[in-house]
């Protein structure tokens, strides 16, 4: 029998290791799901992690992909690590785009496109904001669980959402398509190399994730946040205001998907639609997890989940494999995740039978 | 008076499925276990039932199937959490998503396939009954199964050993521990018990309330279901109530749509997920309450040698 023991100290090794370890028990699992599915494991596992990335192209989609991951990412392991369970990011995401866009629908470029960008920047991340503050107060003032109320409020955000493209902010010369006009070109985020989609927002979020490193590692509030989720007790001896740590870390998750979503809308697509997003507020939660709630490593794992993205549509296109499977990929991604960070903890012993 | 029997019945059947799947819930938190993963085994039940029954075996190996798929998913949540000792909360996300792909992937072939509705079961005599008849012995045998179910659960936890034994793992892991309880193990049956329920709950969805499998046809429900239960403060009988509620909600649109009202529907379709938030603000305020009605292991690990 094997047994778990504890570990005197989380092993620095494991740490390293665990991502690793799940990425690989991950993709084994996908060439078993592949063969019970009918596919070649091998050719199938190429055609989903190697094809996407053959071409220069396809390199920058993997970073137009990575973008909103990183950017919503960072944010929710900021709560996280405080133990504020932030999972509406994919609500927040959809504020933002939507608040984003309504500025470039309704400020038109004539006023002088230079201030237009700037503000749907601004605009996005305060429609992030503004939905955040929903289960921050819920929470502060009224100990609702910030769990169910921000995931509650994505179902809300998606609804106004098809209001707005099916209703309102319909494009009038649009077939009835239900999305809005696209945007004036003086507000869509030029790319950044001709014949891609990779824009502005990449650097941003890059930006943000070292501003998040040096918030975490070299200032008060990223200490008061990681002690808070250690040992709450010890944080409220010292005195440190949960309230405000629980707003901040809200605020900034809220704040950064809502910049995701803005620069989605205002980048790769190029105006608003029922589609703003595949699920990236949902997956940066697993982003966070990968990267183990450390900035620098969950720049890496935005990387990696976005070749997810990337693989389902690529595999979609090769061998006609359902875009589901992306969703499946993802789930066993965490789940290995999970179970391999018990090893970081604990080590495996194996168990003697004792002596009466 | 029989649009208002039509109202109320639809109103219960809209309540079943959060029903089911908020009793499995309740028995999960009572052991100290916090299972988000509501709506991947929802759908996990969702998809095992309707591909059995449109296959041709029958309604009922179908509802089986859907349970013992729920209890499946469970399983990979029960192994992670309890055996592996992973964040409860992130595993439960990571069950949801998985569910999610799982279900759309096997789901892809019966997207579209027709299939009977669950039959309904008359009970003989009582269904007779003036105005009581049509509103409650009607039903398909998922309904009262439902209503057996919230009583068998009610009397489990308050008036069995096994339920207290159940309650004690929940309210204080190690003291149980100490009296020799199996810990891990009743756990991990509460989470299997869950996971069953939320797959009946999603079959119910499937085979019975719209007799057809697409793609998260769950909508949050799984999510309700776990709001339900705090509203409920972990008692069978108000998840019923509670259930009835929010199914209330989720037909007021439909019917606030047939009235003609000058709402746009996607306003409508709000209302159920803005109840919640409502339900849940109004019901937590009291932080005493909720202190003292939640299981007070709820989300916490436990190792045998720590």
């Amino acid at each position: 029998m094997l047994r778990l023991e504890a570990r005197a100290h989380p092993s620095t090794t494991a740490l390293l290791l665990s991502p690793l370890l799940a990425i690989a028990l991950t993709l084994l699992s996908g060439m078993v799901l592949f063969a019970v599915l009918g596919f070649d494991p091998v050719k199938t596992l190429a055609a989903y992690f190697l094809k996407p990335l053959d071409s220069l192209y396809g390199l920058s989609e993997l970073t137009v992909k990575a973008t909103p991951l990183l950017l919503c990412a960072i944010g929710l392991a900021l709560g996280f690590r405080a133990n504020i369970w932030n999972i509406g990011a994919e609500g927040q995401f959809i504020m933002g785009a939507i608040a984003g866009s309504g500025v470039a629908l309704f400020l038109r470029p004539e006023h002088g496109a230079s201030w237009v960008l700037p503000a749907m920047f601004l605009a996005g991340a305060l429609g992030g904001m503004a939905w955040a503050a929903f289960p921050a107060v819920l929470k502060l003032r009224f100990n609702a669980s910030e769990i169910l109320t921000s995931l509650m409020l994505t179902y809300v955000a998606d609804l106004f959402l098809r209001w707005l493209v099916n209703g309102p902010w319909r494009d009038p010369d649009g077939y009835n398509f239900p999305q809005s006009r696209m945007f004036e070109p003086d507000v869509v985020i030029p790319p950044l190399l001709d014949g891609t989609r990779l824009g502005f927002g990449a650097v941003l979020a890059l930006a943000v994730a070292l501003g998040g490193w040096f918030l975490l590692s070299r200032t008060f509030l990223g200490f008061q946040i990681k002690v808070i989720g250690l040992t709450a007790a010890a944080a409220g001896y010292a005195g440190f205001n949960r309230a405000r740590i629980t707003w901040m870390s809200l605020m900034l998750s809220g704040g950064l998907a809502g910049i995701a979503g803005l620069n989605e809308v205002a980048g790769p697509i190029g105006q608003l639609t029922p589609f703003v997003s595949p699920g990236y507020g949902f997956t940066a939660i697993i982003v966070a997890f990968l990267g183990r709630l450390h900035p620098f490593g969950i720049l890496l794992a935005s990387l990696m989940l976005a070749l997810t993205y990337l693989g389902g549509e690529s595999a979609q296109i090769a061998l006609g494999l359902p875009v589901a499977v992306t969703n499946v990929f993802q789930g066993m991604l965490l789940f290995f995740l999970l179970a391999c960070e018990v090893l970081i903890r604990y080590r495996l012993r194996r168990q003697y039978r004792r002596e009466a | 008076m029989t649009e208002t029997i039509a109202i109320l019945v639809s109103m219960i059947l809209a309540a079943t499925p959060l029903l089911f799947a908020a009793l499995g819930e309740v028995i999960t938190e009572k052991s100290g276990v916090l299972n988000l993963g509501v709506e991947g085994m929802m759908l996990a039940g969702a998809v095992t039932g309707f591909a059995v029954a449109a296959s041709g075996y029958g309604p009922w190996l179908a509802i089986v199937c859907a349970a013992l798929a729920g209890a499946a998913m469970a399983a990979i949540f029960g192994l992670l959490t309890l055996l592996l000792l992973a964040n409860q909360v992130a595993t439960g996300l990571a069950l949801t998503m998985f569910g999610i792909g799982l279900s759309a992937l096997v789901g892809k072939p019966f997207v579209g396939v027709p299939l009977e509705k669950l039959p309904s079961l008359p009970i003989p005599g009582l269904s007779r009954l003036p105005f009581v008849g049509p509103l409650l012995f009607q039903h398909d045998g998922l309904v009262y199964l439902a209503v057996l179910l919230t009583a068998a659960v009610h009397l489990f936890l308050t008036r069995s050993r096994a339920g207290l034994v159940v309650r004690a793992v929940g309210e204080n892991h190690d003291a149980a521990h100490s009296l020799g309880f199996p810990v891990r193990l009743i756990r991990f049956g509460c989470v299997l018990f869950g996971g069953a329920m939320a797959g009946l709950g999603g079959a119910y969805l499937s085979l019975a309330y719209t007799p057809m499998w697409a793609q998260n046809m769950t909508a949050g429900r799984g999510w309700i279901a776990l709001a339900l239960v705090v509203f409920a403060t972990w008692k069978p009988w108000r998840v019923l109530a509670g259930a009835l509620l929010f199914g209330g909600f989720t037909i007021a649109q439909l019917h606030a749509q047939g009235l003609g009202l000058a709402v746009p529907p996607e306003f409508l379709a709000m209302l159920p997920y803005l109840a919640t938030v409502l339900v849940l603000v109004l019901i937590s305020r009291d932080a005493a309450r909720i202190r003292l009605s939640a299981p007070a292991c709820i989300g916490k690990q436990f190792h045998p040698d720590d």
